[in-house]
């Protein structure tokens, strides 16, 4: 359940973000997730709904979009994408070389944007 | 109408890390963020370690647990100051929480503070709260699957301590293949395979703060 911290942060942003634009009806929120940041779309759903019912930002929609882990392999400096279930392990589909490859994307974890009036 | 933001949503708490990590580095305190399962031993552990080594250290412990304070009254009972969080059914500590800690506190002259966070092999792994490193605690009664199932928690975690050995014989837990998997992870995590009731293999934990607590004051 760390999406519900996720929520909070979340909440403490975009209400800065309005006051500083000067809007106060939040349509939706874009968030950017990377592979790596382990966070279920579902769940952060939830805690948002659950910490937004009976205010004025209940109903405004989430839009999450997953960046998938892209790395540089240690040995071979070949750029890939782990396959699914060796997302940990990262075996390079080159050299065959695993862990300690400088990661490009994958970490992310951010507020986009808001669509807001 | 559409306002671009591009703001880390975890920037609150890793602020508040940030700011922890710096006054620890100022008053050189070694500061470990604890973490395993609930029921793999962490208070033994930390018991037996405040005891054995209270003549050499003064030690700090926060312990963080979603009710009760009894485990600050266990830790306590050793000497050390001791400080509980109750987090009301939160699954971790956060930064701001061990900041609010620190300031009931009297860490001058401290040289360790242990961060005792929430039983969870989850949520921990995703807040810092200031530490130098995270120590990973798993018992042989777990199972030697649980690097393999719980993969962050060991990937960010400088130390594995294997809890419990002495439980081995009754067990089947194969510390080759725990240690195996937790170096998959993470080529550099330090395995001290312990026994808090026993003081079996506590010795090499001890000579590990030991060198830690040098590599902070230096």
């Amino acid at each position: 359940m760390h999406e519900l911290s996720i929520a909070e942060g979340l909440l403490d942003i975009i209400k800065e973000e309005m006051a500083k634009n000067n809007v106060t009806k939040l349509l939706s929120i874009k968030i950017v997730h990377g592979q790596m940041a382990s966070v279920v779309p579902e769940a952060l759903d939830m805690a948002f709904k659950a910490l937004t019912v009976d205010t004025p930002m209940e109903g405004v929609r989430l839009e999450m979009e997953e960046i998938p882990t892209r790395v540089r392999c240690c040995q071979c400096k070949l750029e890939f994408s782990p396959v699914e279930d060796d997302i940990y392990l990262m075996t390079c589909p080159q050299c065959g070389a695993e862990l300690g490859h400088e990661i490009l994307s994958g970490k992310e974890l951010y507020i986009e944007s808001i669509e807001a009036e | 109408m559409e306002i671009p933001v591009i703001r880390n949503i975890l920037e609150a708490n890793d602020r508040i890390s940030e700011q922890l990590r710096n006054m620890f580095r100022q008053m050189h305190i070694l500061t470990l963020n604890l973490m395993s399962s609930p029921g793999s031993g962490k208070t033994t552990l930390l018991e037996r370690t405040l005891t054995d080594l209270k003549e050499e250290f003064t030690m700090a412990v926060i312990e963080g647990d979603v009710m009760t304070s009894n485990d600050a009254k266990r830790v306590a009972a050793t000497g050390a100051q001791a400080l509980q969080i109750n987090t009301d059914g939160g699954c971790h500590l956060d930064s701001s929480m061990v900041l609010q800690a620190c300031n009931q506190m009297q860490l001058d002259d401290t040289d360790i503070l242990f961060v005792e966070n929430v039983g969870n092999l989850v949520c921990p792994a995703e807040f810092e709260v200031g530490e130098d490193y995270k120590v990973t605690i798993l018992s042989v009664t777990e199972g030697d699957d649980k690097p393999e199932k719980y993969p962050l928690m060991f990937a960010e975690s400088k130390v594995m301590i294997l809890n419990k050995i002495d439980l081995l014989p009754y067990v089947d837990f194969s510390l080759e293949r725990a240690t195996r998997f937790a170096s998959q992870l993470n080529k550099d995590i330090k395995v001290f395979p312990v026994s808090a009731r026993t003081g079996e293999g506590m010795d090499a934990w001890y000579e590990w703060l030991r060198q830690e607590v040098a590599t902070k004051k230096a």
